[in-house]
């Protein structure tokens, strides 16, 4: 059997091959440079709270990406930490008057636990049956949004304060709000890159191409998917409550399961298990939804004409398709 | 030499503060900016919102002349999909670099509560008329946020008093199980019992249900003389459809909606939601001013009927306007000031004025499906008018804390 009547195995020689690899490390080393100097001049270039929505979303997807990129399992129901996570957050410093860095802590250990308990049930199963657990757990969690007296129902948890960081960075102060928010979305990305290029991580890819032979390999597959959960669930809630800051508010939008679509959208935008590639597809979603927003209904079709021809011509995301291209196995 | 620098600095700080004090009086930016924030795609886009609020209030700007103080009046607008946080960001830049003066339309409670908020923040006029939440002027009022047209105790409690003094004494409630529904129950159950009536019980139904069949049983074995629907929007048209398919109104008991658009009634058609009771901020064809509206507004907006937070767009732009004109400026401060002295009389707003804590105090009126008769949308007649100060809740229960 002649091994080049497989183009898939051709075409991963080729990705894994040593050149491949030299030219993905150059390559991530470029876009590292340009997502470190995009961060560093975006506030004087675009609109800052813009940027700051944009920072929000790109570490939500990121962290998301964790989990179907880089595990391969579909979670559904990620809006519930993100969302979640937004509501304590926002009652921590309302009521509670707690600064923003621990108002932020409140929030993960808040989505962790929730993670914890979602991903224990959901990772019992696979596939379709995985995504409608998660999607069942979310909607719980957004019907808790809904009634329970702190969250403001309907009319969402309103007037946050953005408060000082550190108690003497007034984070009013549209510049200074940006760069913390930068700070928060670095730290989570460099974490998750860690994350993935970690033994674990390979363990989680290893998983995620196949499962079993993980498993005879010796690997307890099911705490390494539920580390994995509990990791995303924990950076999704650091995103949302890091939005609920910047925007002084937390509605029921970012508990929706809208909210848990838009998050897949904008992965497979950008790129399935790619590492800037949630970060573009983020872009090209909050980007359209702003920038659209003069257009009236056109909106929604715009979004949606975007996400088709994704997937009919660029099945890999933009930046998927990328590596493909410059043939580099990881970007 | 020394006395005549002097006097050059002096003369120039006199001639500094008077472009200083032109600057505040006049228009800023030499141009009126209106933004219309709404929902133009989605559940609102059709009724409360929708580019049928953009046409009303251009058409308010053209009717005005297109000009105030000889400055341009210019009117962009933007959906906001639903989305607080899209909302929040646009009305950010609206103000922050589009130098926008005053922010309308609003609909979306959630949106109205965090942009009126911002806005206030930064000294920006906002009139909210497409959300229906009271906190906007209760414990959320700011100094610059205005809610024209309705809210959440106007609606039901003029629906309630006009029911209970007609006879209908016993009610039951089918309630949307969230704040919204619930504040609606409670302000219309508060008013039956204050006129003496009962409350037989309720049914709490989750948002977005689409089969109400149990609960339409429950509301028809309680033997209550009324069925009160404490929802809104697809919850209020499905429980009408299947209360006509149970045969309700022709069993003998009345339906009252809480919140209920003209549009609702001609979607669901007036063989359905025959007997239906409900209250709206404004009826078109309730006289001969509002009818001659009408016509005006569908022949500027290709045909689109309007309802009536439509109506309020194009008032609340004639009156914004004319607060400008009376306070010879933009500046926020002189405008809300302007509009919290004015009496506010068009065809939309009988005997209005602009309350402290920013609520619209006008004349609401109950209404009841009938069979058209003068056209399409004519699909109900007006039963009572009732007066805004019956209708709105008072300063004090709105505990607004701007007011003392």
């Amino acid at each position: 059997m002649n091994v080049t009547t497989h183009p898939e195995i051709a075409e991963f020689d080729a990705l894994s091959g040593p050149a491949g690899q030299t030219r993905g490390r150059a390559l991530q080393a470029v876009f590292w440079v340009l997502l470190i100097g995009f961060v560093l001049v975006a506030p004087f270039m675009l609109y800052p709270v813009f940027v700051m929505q944009l920072l929000c979303f790109a570490l939500f997807a990121c962290a998301f990406n964790l989990l179907i990129g880089f595990t391969g399992l579909l979670s559904f129901g990620h809006a519930a930490f993100f969302g979640g996570a937004a509501y304590i957050t926002g009652y921590a410093l309302t009521a509670w008057g707690v600064p923003p860095i621990p108002g932020i802590l409140l929030g993960a250990v808040f989505s962790a636990a929730l993670g914890y308990v979602v991903g224990a049930l959901a990772i019992r199963r696979q596939g379709i049956y995985f995504a409608m657990i998660t999607l069942a757990l979310a909607q719980i969690v957004y019907f808790f949004a809904l009634q329970l007296p702190f969250t403001g129902g309907e009319n969402g948890l309103q007037g946050i304060p953005r408060g000082h960081l550190l108690g003497f960075i007034d984070l009013n102060q549209t510049l200074n709000m940006y760069y913390f928010v930068a700070a928060v979305f670095m730290v989570g990305f460099l974490i998750i890159y860690r994350i993935i290029h970690s033994p674990f991580g390979q363990v989680l890819q290893a998983i995620r191409e196949n499962e079993p032979r993980a498993l005879s390999l010796g690997y307890n597959t099911d705490r390494y998917k539920l580390m994995a959960f509990v990791l995303s669930a924990t950076l999704a809630g650091v995103a949302g409550s890091t939005k609920s800051i910047v925007f002084q508010f937390a509605s029921l939008t970012d508990a929706h399961w809208q909210m848990s679509g838009e998050v897949i959208l904008m992965t497979l935008l950008g790129g399935l298990g790619t590492i800037f590639g949630p970060v573009v597809g983020a872009f090209i979603v909050v980007a359209l939804q702003q920038f659209l927003s003069g257009i009236g209904s056109w909106v929604q079709v715009v979004i949606g004409a975007t996400f088709i021809a994704c997937v009919l011509l660029f099945r890999r995301g933009v930046v998927g398709e990328l590596a493909r291209w410059l043939k580099v196995d990881s970007l | 030499m020394k006395a005549i620098t002097k006097l050059c600095a002096t003369a120039a700080m006199v001639a500094f503060s008077a472009t200083g004090a032109l600057a505040a009086g006049g228009i800023s930016n030499g141009v009126v900016k209106i933004g219309v924030l709404g929902d133009m795609s989605g559940v609102y886009s059709t009724g409360f919102s929708g580019p049928g609020a953009v046409a009303a209030v251009k058409m308010a700007v053209r009717d005005f002349g297109g000009k105030v103080l000889g400055k341009p009046i210019e009117v962009i607008s933007a959906d906001h999909q639903n989305k607080a946080d899209v909302a929040s960001s646009i009305a950010r830049k609206w103000i922050d670099e589009d130098h926008v003066d005053m922010i309308a339309d609003l609909t979306n409670s959630a949106v109205a509560l965090a942009v009126q908020k911002l806005a206030s923040d930064k000294h920006v006029i906002t009139m909210a008329t497409g959300a229906a939440t009271s906190a906007l002027t209760g414990k959320e009022c700011t100094k610059y946020g205005i809610h024209y047209g309705y809210d959440t105790h106007a609606l039901p409690v003029g629906t309630a008093t006009a029911i209970v003094k007609n006879g209908g004494k016993s009610w039951y409630f089918i309630t949307a199980d969230y704040a919204f529904g619930h504040a609606l129950q409670n302000n219309t159950a508060a008013v039956v019992k204050s006129l003496g009536g009962k409350v037989l019980g309720s049914s709490d139904v989750p948002l977005g249900t689409n089969d109400f069949s149990s609960y339409l049983l429950q509301a028809q074995a309680s033997g209550a003389q009324v069925i009160g629907l404490a929802n809104a929007g697809q919850d209020t048209v499905n429980a009408i459809k299947q209360a006509h398919e149970f045969g309700i109104v022709q069993g003998g008991q009345q339906l009252a909606g809480m919140l209920v658009l003209i549009s609702d009634v001609k979607s669901l058609g007036t063989d359905v939601a025959k007997g239906l009771q409900f209250t709206s901020a404004w009826y078109w064809n309730q006289d001969a001013a509002s009818r001659k509206w009408m016509k005006e507004y569908e022949k500027f907006s290709n045909g689109a009927a309007p309802t009536f937070p439509h109506a309020a767009d194009y008032s609340l732009t004639m009156a914004y306007l004319k607060a400008i004109k009376a306070a010879g400026t933009d500046n926020a401060d002189a405008v809300r000031a302007e509009l919290g002295k004015m009496k506010i009389n068009d065809f939309f707003a009988k005997g209005g004025y602009i309350r402290q804590d920013g609520l619209l105090i006008h004349d609401m009126y109950l209404l009841k499906v009938q069979k058209p008769k003068d056209g399409p949308w004519d699909v109900a007649k007006v039963v009572r008018t009732i007066p805004g100060k019956d209708a709105y809740f008072t300063l004090a229960q709105g505990g607004c804390p701007l007011v003392k």
